[in-house]
């Protein structure tokens, strides 16, 4: 079990009304943002499950909006997102989705996009008391918190691609607390992602885009 | 150092000669990653967000996202300054703030979850007017929440504080069980008094159900939530008088996670029975959401 902390108890401070509906929501929307790296330009959700049933009463819509600004759960800006984003020009759309059943009833789906063909689809799920994890990144289903330094590289699933990112982790003496792959089908591409409970440096990436599988980076410092 | 259970925590606190405040610091520091000053900085955060959140909607109400909540705790306020009062200072005050904090919550307001939003309103509701009743310091506050923090600790490690697992009691009654304990130690009382408060504060609420209209975190849990303070101001007074009661407070904890668990789906924030499930429940569900 983790650890239990005085302010996992009285705690986290948030923007209500909802642990699960509001700040789990705003927690998915800033890791994906972080994931995507990208100025936000247009930006898509589509809300399943309980989120499609209540997101107006529990401002699901303005806390997945304030995350993909960049908001923290504790951010009283995410009250006014909708007025913030139209501001900064940054387009948005909400799709509740009552039919499609995922595994988790508080999960939603956010696609980012802009006129130069950068996208990102993530899929996270509200588990609860604020906690949350993503379970998909474009059509790979993966699973980690954003809790620790996380490292995920895009790769061509061939041999080696995960040696040479544990020989780039270890080069700059990086403790890996979990490592895990994830991939759709053999051969294709795959997704590996490290935490770290010690910060990952980025100019680690420079090292490990020397790979000629690997495809795209993304950093999450804490 | 560590415990995992009410009893480890009293041994603990006998054998050290400390109270439940210092020995949840301690567990802190030494077992998490945060240091005693790191501790004592959030605190201060913490109980400034409370103070805001309990007073704010006081001096300026607004409506709830859902529209059924807002006003209510000026309304209380200014009603417990009449002579007309029924409730007396202290409680008239604390159930007072602990609606307030529901509705900063209820319009996306800052409240600190404690130890969840729906029930965010019972410990500092309870906090702050005993700092005016009692002419407390920050720092009696300070112990208060670290107190509190320790039962909250081990209710979710070993039964649940989520409503959608064990109902309202295992919210609302978390947070009165929190504050219970945590009045006796700022009012001078002992560790086993305060586990005792606790006790009596869980047993009290044994079985509540959690049933918001529309699924929205405002009505009943406003109100819910001032019954959560009187009911911890309640058995704080108790514990305080020597009263006990004849159930160990890890075996009310174990009692409470199964009731919760073997209350049907939907009295556990389906928002399918209860104050939801009735026809005007129903019928508001349905114009709040729009279907």
């Amino acid at each position: 079990m983790n650890f239990l902390s005085i302010f996992d108890v009285i705690g986290p401070n948030m923007i209500g009304p909802s642990s699960s509906h509001t700040a789990g929501a705003v927690a998915i929307a800033l890791l994906a943002r972080k994931m995507y790296g990208q100025p936000i330009k247009k930006v898509t959700f589509t809300l399943y499950g309980s989120f499609a049933k209540t997101y107006r009463g529990h401002g699901t819509d303005k806390a997945l909006l304030g995350g993909t600004l960049g908001f923290h759960t504790d951010d009283e800006r995410i009250r006014d997102a909708f007025e913030i984003a139209n501001k900064m020009g940054v387009e948005y759309h909400f799709i509740p989705d009552e039919e499609t059943v995922t595994n988790h009833p508080n999960t939603a789906d956010i696609f980012f996009e802009d006129e130069d063909g950068h996208t990102l689809f993530v899929r996270g799920e509200s588990i609860g008391g604020g906690k949350m994890k993503i379970v998909r990144i474009n059509n790979i289903d993966v699973e980690f918190t954003g809790e620790y330094s996380t490292l995920i590289v895009q790769q061509v699933d061939k041999p080696g691609v995960v040696a040479h990112i544990t020989q780039c982790l270890s080069l700059h003496n990086i403790n890996i607390a979990f490592m895990r792959l994830f991939r759709e089908d053999k051969g294709t591409t795959a997704f590996t992602v490290v935490e770290s409970d010690q910060p990952i440096p980025r100019d680690i990436l420079q090292y490990i885009k020397i790979n000629p599988n690997v495809q795209d980076l993304m950093l999450i410092e804490m | 150092m560590d415990f995992y259970n009410g009893q480890a925590l009293l041994d603990l606190c006998e054998k050290e000669n400390i109270l439940i405040s210092a020995a949840m610091k301690e567990r802190e520091v030494t077992m998490g990653t945060l240091t005693g000053e790191e501790v004592d900085a959030k605190l201060v955060t913490v109980l400034e967000i409370m103070r805001n959140s309990s007073h704010r909607p006081i001096e300026k109400p607004g409506k709830s996202i859902g529209g059924l909540i807002g006003g209510e705790a000026k309304m209380v306020n200014e009603y417990g300054k009449t002579a007309q009062s029924i409730a007396g200072s202290m409680l008239s005050k604390a159930i007072s703030y602990s609606m307030a904090v529901l509705e900063v919550n209820a319009s996306m307001g800052l409240i600190v979850a404690a130890p969840t939003a729906g029930s965010s309103g019972v410990v500092p509701g309870v906090l702050m007017a005993l700092q005016e009743e009692k002419n407390l310091t920050d720092d009696d506050l300070y112990k208060g929440l670290l107190n509190a923090s320790a039962i909250g600790y081990i209710l979710m490690r070993n039964a649940s504080v989520s409503g959608a697992e064990a109902g309202c009691q295992a919210e609302v009654g978390a947070a009165s069980a929190m504050a219970a304990s945590a009045i006796v130690e700022i009012m001078g009382g002992t560790p086993k008094q305060c586990l005792t408060a606790a006790v009596l504060a869980m047993s009290n609420l044994l079985g509540l159900v959690c049933d918001p209209i529309a699924g929205l975190v405002e009505s009943p849990c406003q109100s819910r939530n001032a019954i959560g303070v009187a009911n911890a101001i309640t058995s704080a007074e108790l514990a305080m008088a020597g009263v006990t009661h004849p159930i160990p407070f890890d075996e009310m904890a174990e009692a409470m996670y199964r009731v919760g668990k073997s209350l049907p789906f939907e009295l556990r924030e389906t928002a399918m029975g209860g104050c939801a499930g009735t026809p005007t429940g129903c019928a508001l569900g349905c114009a709040i959401c729009g279907k």
